[in-house]
């Protein structure tokens, strides 16, 4: 596939994105939002997953974490900016995920995996357990943060189509944030952590701190996306912090072929829409998804990105 | 806390943590000797539980039905090693956890279809129904010390079958090398799905005798899971002996953390902060001792 096909690609995907909500109906364009939001999660469990090589079974423990932040603040002052929030949000966030790093970050392997779990269920009890946070109802959000830009240009936050421009750019950005970091001689140096740590660390490079310093990255990005979730559903509850919502995203990971940048873009998108078709068939739509993931983790490992028609060189 | 009480909370400390030893050697067995890391495992035990209160409840017989509920059990554990499991020993982690988590989904709605998503409660058997007096107003169930006997035992059976059998010395070949066990002549396909199919086993056989003493409900596959992962990590990956003190370390605390009012500074501890306490007792193991207190290292 030539570099200018791509982008031709690329551009009317992005414009029909943006003329998509003066054709859509309310309902598809809240769909959208969600499948937007969920892009940028999954992109952060993408960055660790598929170019670091660190399964994370835990990752969903920040999305939550980030809402519960966010629920939290406004219940201490609802006029905050969206970006003081944001930004308050992202921080606490990225502090739990240098915690949580320090500590998973000492354990590879199947070790990673289960102790991330085992966290980020910590977190999950903590919040359905105790009544610091609303207990298993979760905290509801009344006021969306204000996003007034210059004080000419009110976006309400409520409003379906207003969220949906504001997701679609958080999604470019991440993207193309999460490129830059790749093509860094950072992006390079967790690739290398990837194929292999040890030779990786022979060279003379920190493996722990390289690590350490992507899984608060990506803990952060996810945070932006636990934010945006927690703004658009105007509530907050522990199942955002569950280990089936980092279960999915890890399917959507692989789905769309890991370690691509635009992978979670295609994983997500599909599995949102076949699950949204599953539930309008029946009730135990779980069964069927379940179906689709052990098929697909089976026989496609590589997920769609390895099918003949979406086959690229190297990452895109 | 005067003795009698501390010493009746001990008791339900070790015997939680007898159990959690039978899920977690379930867990720590099926990686250590296949390289095969089981998400579903809690699954089983949930399994388990149902398959406990249907089948006592159908035959009106819990020695029966426990029975007939371990069989169904195995012949599980066989199919789905056949199916799915089979593929998965060469390949990576991540693609482990999928196809394990993708049966856990296909399990949790299963259930659903076939036994509903009500909380159920399973009698005690009367064999076992008494309790002993230790004092006027306190008694300890014999159905619990039946049950931690019972652990006992299977982990005992478990290690001699394991160190002292030509079955278990199979199993020990083929964990340290799967083509040369391969070359002498040893069916290790076979030998796998029998590991696999004990592992399934003893997670539902958990589930099944855990039933009468708490009841039984759609998200408690879940939450044996994740206590039975902690475990692995604190006692180190493949490791039974690990598997066994981490779990009685885990029981008991996890018991004592729900009992005791702590008071830090002046700030009183809820018990329902205390189910943190096991959380603790891992972070403090990764920050010390990261392959766990008898894992060999990476």
């Amino acid at each position: 596939m030539g570099k200018n096909f791509k982008s031709l690609v690329i551009g009317f995907v992005l414009l029909s994105l943006m003329l998509f909500p003066f054709f859509g109906e309310r309902f598809y364009i809240q769909f959208a939002s969600k499948i937007l939001v969920m892009i940028i999660f999954v992109s952060s469990l993408n960055l660790l997953v598929g170019f670091t090589g660190l399964v994370s079974l835990g990752h969903a423990a920040f999305f939550g974490f980030a809402g519960y932040v966010l629920a939290i603040l406004m219940q201490v002052d609802s006029s905050t900016h969206f970006v003081t929030a944001l930004l308050i949000s992202i921080s606490c966030v990225g502090l739990l995920g240098l915690v949580f790093g320090v500590l998973v970050l000492r354990t590879k392997g199947i070790f990673f995996i289960m102790s991330t779990l085992a966290l980020g269920e910590m977190l999950f009890y903590f919040l359905h357990d105790t009544d610091f946070a609303g207990g298993s109802d979760g905290i509801y959000i009344y006021s969306r943060p204000n996003l007034s830009i210059f004080d000419f240009w009110d976006v309400d936050l409520a409003n379906a189509v207003h969220f949906y421009y504001v997701a679609l750019v958080f999604v470019c950005l991440t993207l193309i944030f999460i490129g830059r970091i790749i093509q860094s001689p950072f992006g390079r140096v967790i690739s290398g952590i990837r194929v292999n740590e040890h030779r990786t660390k022979a060279l003379g490079y920190n493996t722990y701190k390289f690590k350490l310093v992507c899984f608060v990255i990506a803990s952060m990005i996810a945070a932006v996306s636990g934010f945006l979730a927690a703004v658009q559903f105007g509530v907050v509850n522990p199942e955002m912090v569950g280990w089936h919502v980092s279960g999915h995203a890890l399917m959507m990971v692989i789905l769309g072929g890991k370690g691509a940048i635009l992978g979670p873009v295609l994983g997500t998108t599909t599995l949102m829409i076949t699950e949204e078709i599953f539930q309008m068939l029946t009730k135990h739509w779980q069964l069927l998804t379940g179906l689709v993931i052990v098929l697909v983790a089976l026989f496609f490992p590589n997920g769609l990105a390895g099918i003949r028609i979406f086959k690229k060189g190297g990452s895109m | 806390m005067d003795a009698i009480t501390f010493f009746i909370q001990a008791m339900n400390g070790i015997q939680y943590g007898l159990l959690l030893f039978l899920v977690a050697t379930g867990l720590t067995l099926i990686f250590g000797i296949m390289g095969v890391i089981n998400i579903a495992h809690g699954s089983f035990y949930m399994v388990g539980a149902y398959l406990a209160w249907s089948l006592m409840g159908w035959f009106g017989n819990f020695w029966v039905g426990l029975f007939a509920g371990v069989l169904v059990a195995l012949f599980l554990g066989l199919a789905l090693e056949w199916l799915f499991i089979r593929f998965l020993y060469d390949r990576d982690h991540l693609q482990q956890v999928l196809v394990t988590y993708g049966l856990i989904l296909i399990f949790s709605e299963l259930r659903s279809i076939l036994w509903g998503d009500d909380v159920h409660s399973v009698p005690i058997p009367e064999l076992l129904s008494g309790s002993i007096q230790l004092t006027e107003n306190l008694a300890y169930p014999i159905y619990r010390l039946w049950l931690s006997g019972v652990c006992i035992v299977i982990a005992i059976l478990m290690y001699v079958g394991i160190q002292h059998t030509r079955l278990g010395m199979m199993i020990r070949a083929g964990e340290s090398d799967r083509d040369m066990t391969k070359a002498l002549g040893i069916n290790i396909g076979l030998v796998y799905r029998f590991v696999f199919a004990l592992g399934v086993s003893l997670a539902a056989f958990s589930g099944m005798i855990s039933a009468p003493i708490a009841s039984v409900f759609p998200g408690m596959g879940n939450q044996v899971l994740i206590v039975s992962f902690v475990v692995v990590v604190i006692g180190g990956l493949g490791s039974i002996k690990g598997a066994m003190v981490a779990a009685l370390m885990v029981g008991l605390i996890d018991t004592f953390g729900k009992v005791l009012n702590v008071n830090i500074l002046g700030i009183n501890i809820l018990p329902e902060m205390a189910g943190m306490s096991i959380f603790a007792l891992m972070a403090i193991i990764l920050m010390f001792r990261p392959q766990g207190i008898f894992g060999k290292g990476h």
